[in-house]
């Protein structure tokens, strides 16, 4: 299991190092100069000599190789450069605005969590029932709305018409519950149908029709041992839904105005703020695979039975 | 009457899902017939207008028919997520079979490419790329192509390794098929089927996607009309005619349920995984 661990993590490095390697080739390969947009982001009139004192301070003249090696070995050190626009450290940027991000993503993680465990296991328990019907039903709408137009039927039906909740900002609980309820939507229905397949998976083993021989209570059976063990695909769900859910912020964040760090990204796109589009697209990268490192590590602590070789590769 | 109802028993939603797609197809393809006004016309006199019998939904805050615009939208949404699932599924089946048939470092160095993109959370690496290459419809769908062909070369190179070992290949070896032909006759054929599920399904991304970029402002700039782009002018005018922002989100999601609903029936079908 050791061997197995130190395995995985010497895994990702190399992931890691094309995930940087592909967003600088993306950089060079843009009509974007970045002494261009810098000066263009700072409002300061381009002339030849300007442009030429930048490109030589972000090392453009230098041979693409160096460039490369340079561009990791600052991500390691995670510096990424200063913000065209504001001129600051784009890590103290995404210092100050990451935690306004990651409450509106543990917030939907958690309205999600209690919506699709009782919603996917009693629609498993009690298959086709009007519930299952109904789960099903909203797993499709779960998974076919627009996130932003939802974001924007809350506001008009919650916030317009019945005026119970603020139409956008952060502060107090209030905040919260529209763009929880818009973030998670999409979580719920995959969760939910995740849950509901290995439930029904699981009820077909031999210690459930063992246990009900002993004469266990079918309570006792289910909740017991059903339902932990069918828990753990959720897991996996998580970790490969993270994506999902970034993006998601991104989205949310510009729908109810959350200053989060999506929003700041958008921004970003808008100023050919270079140093701010690569390190949040390298960030979330390094973000979903250490998620799903993590992921499978619990897991396996789980579930020691899941063998080295029967699990996908990353 | 009664064997149309038993062939469609249990398959309902599938059977309306089918037409409803059908339907949207039709009106991409018509738009410019079955439209009742010019899509793009501004007429500031008209602007905001009630129903009426020559603007049958009303017009938009610059007086444009919300009608036709809906249904020129439909060939926007439609064409070009079509357009990005045939290119994606192209690419993914020359790299797939390629990297499958052939085998050894060319197999590991596609294979390694694209486990480097699937790293990635799908839409921030779509959003990174339209980033660099500047907001544009067609920075969209390039970005969105480099995304999604990995999906299909994966799946099809899996595919073809498990098919290249079995017998039917071997006879058509042994009896002097040449590999293109191989490819060609055998493998392509059998790979195509399950491909094409999980495409539907794809479809459904893809136009979300290109709603929400629209949305976003990075994709479709306006006055073409587009669904995403529909939504987000009409939030300014939520609270006097929520209808501007009400309509296109319910075309998005009738048109996505209904990639939706048809994918996974089919995937049951052909017992493909979806992929979450």
């Amino acid at each position: 299991m050791v061997i197995y661990l130190i395995k995985r993590l010497f895994a990702v490095v190399p992931i890691i190092l094309f995930a940087i390697f592909l967003m600088f080739v993306l950089v060079r390969l843009s009509p974007v100069d970045p002494a261009q947009a810098y000066l263009a982001a700072s409002n300061i009139h381009p002339t030849e000599e300007l442009l030429a004192e930048k490109r030589q301070e972000f090392g453009l003249d230098r041979p693409l190789i160096v460039q490369y090696f340079q561009t990791v070995a600052d991500i390691v050190r995670f510096d990424f450069g200063n913000s065209y626009v504001t001129n600051t450290p784009v890590w103290q940027e995404i210092a100050t605005r990451l935690p306004a991000t990651l409450q509106l993503a543990f917030s939907s993680i958690l309205v999600a969590i209690i919506v699709s465990v009782p919603l996917g296991f009693l629609s498993a328990v009690y298959k086709n029932s009007w519930l299952d019907h109904f789960s099903r039903l909203l797993s499709y709408l779960g998974a076919s709305i627009p996130q932003f137009w939802l974001g924007y039927v809350l506001i008009f039906f919650f916030a317009v018409k019945l005026d119970l909740f603020p139409v956008e900002g952060r502060g107090t609980w209030q905040h919260f519950v529209l763009p929880s309820i818009t973030l998670s939507l999409a979580l719920i229905a995959i969760y939910t149908r995740l849950l509901r397949a290995s439930v029904l998976e699981e009820l077909e083993e031999t210690y459930v029709l063992y246990g009900r021989t002993r004469g266990l209570k079918e309570k006792g059976i289910m909740v017991k041992h059903v339902l932990r063990i069918s828990i753990s695909p959720m897991l996996t769900g998580l970790g490969m839904n993270l994506g999902k859910l970034l993006t998601g912020t991104i989205i949310v964040e510009q729908v109810f105005s959350w200053p989060g760090f999506g929003r700041f990204f958008i921004e970003a796109i808008f100023n050919r703020d270079i140093p701010v589009i690569q390190s949040y697209v390298v960030l979330a990268a390094c973000l979903f695979i250490v998620c799903n490192l993590i992921v499978d590590i619990i897991q396996l602590y789980l579930d020691p039975r899941i063998s080295r070789e029967g699990r996908t590769q990353f | 009457m009664a064997r149309i109802r038993t062939a469609l028993k249990g398959k309902w939603p599938f059977a309306i899902c089918s037409g409803i797609l059908v339907v949207f197809f039709l009106v991409s393809i018509l738009a410019p017939w079955i439209a009742p006004n010019d899509p793009i016309q501004v007429n500031l006199a008209l602007k905001l207008m009630p129903p009426s019998l020559e603007y049958p939904l009303g017009t938009d805050q610059l007086g444009r028919c919300n009608l036709s615009r809906l249904l020129f939208g439909a060939r926007v949404s439609l064409g070009f997520a079509t357009l990005i699932f045939v290119a994606s599924l192209g690419i993914g089946l020359v790299v797939g079979t390629l990297a499958g048939y052939r085998g050894g470092w060319i197999d590991t160095l596609l294979m390694r490419f694209c486990d480097g993109v699937m790293a990635f959370p799908n839409l921030v690496l779509v959003l990174g790329i339209v980033g660099l290459l500047g907001p544009g419809l067609w920075q969209v769908v390039v970005a969105l192509m480099m995304v999604q062909w990995v999906y299909y070369a994966r799946m099809i190179r899996g595919m073809v390794v498990s098919m290249k070992e079995q017998n039917f290949i071997t006879a058509a070896r042994i009896s002097g098929s040449s590999n293109w032909k191989i490819i060609r006759r055998h493998l392509v054929p059998n790979v195509l089927p399950p491909i094409m599920v999980m495409g539907t399904l794809e479809m459904g991304w893809a136009i979300m996607d290109i709603s929400a970029l629209s949305f976003l402002g990075l994709g479709i700039q306006p006055p073409t009309p587009e669904w995403g782009a529909m939504i987000h002018e009409g939030t300014s005018f939520m609270r006097s005619n929520p209808e501007l922002m009400l309509y296109p989100g319910l075309m998005i999601l009738f048109v996505v349920i209904s990639f939706n609903v048809i994918g996974e029936s089919l995937s049951e079908q052909f017992g493909v995984k979806r992929r979450y």
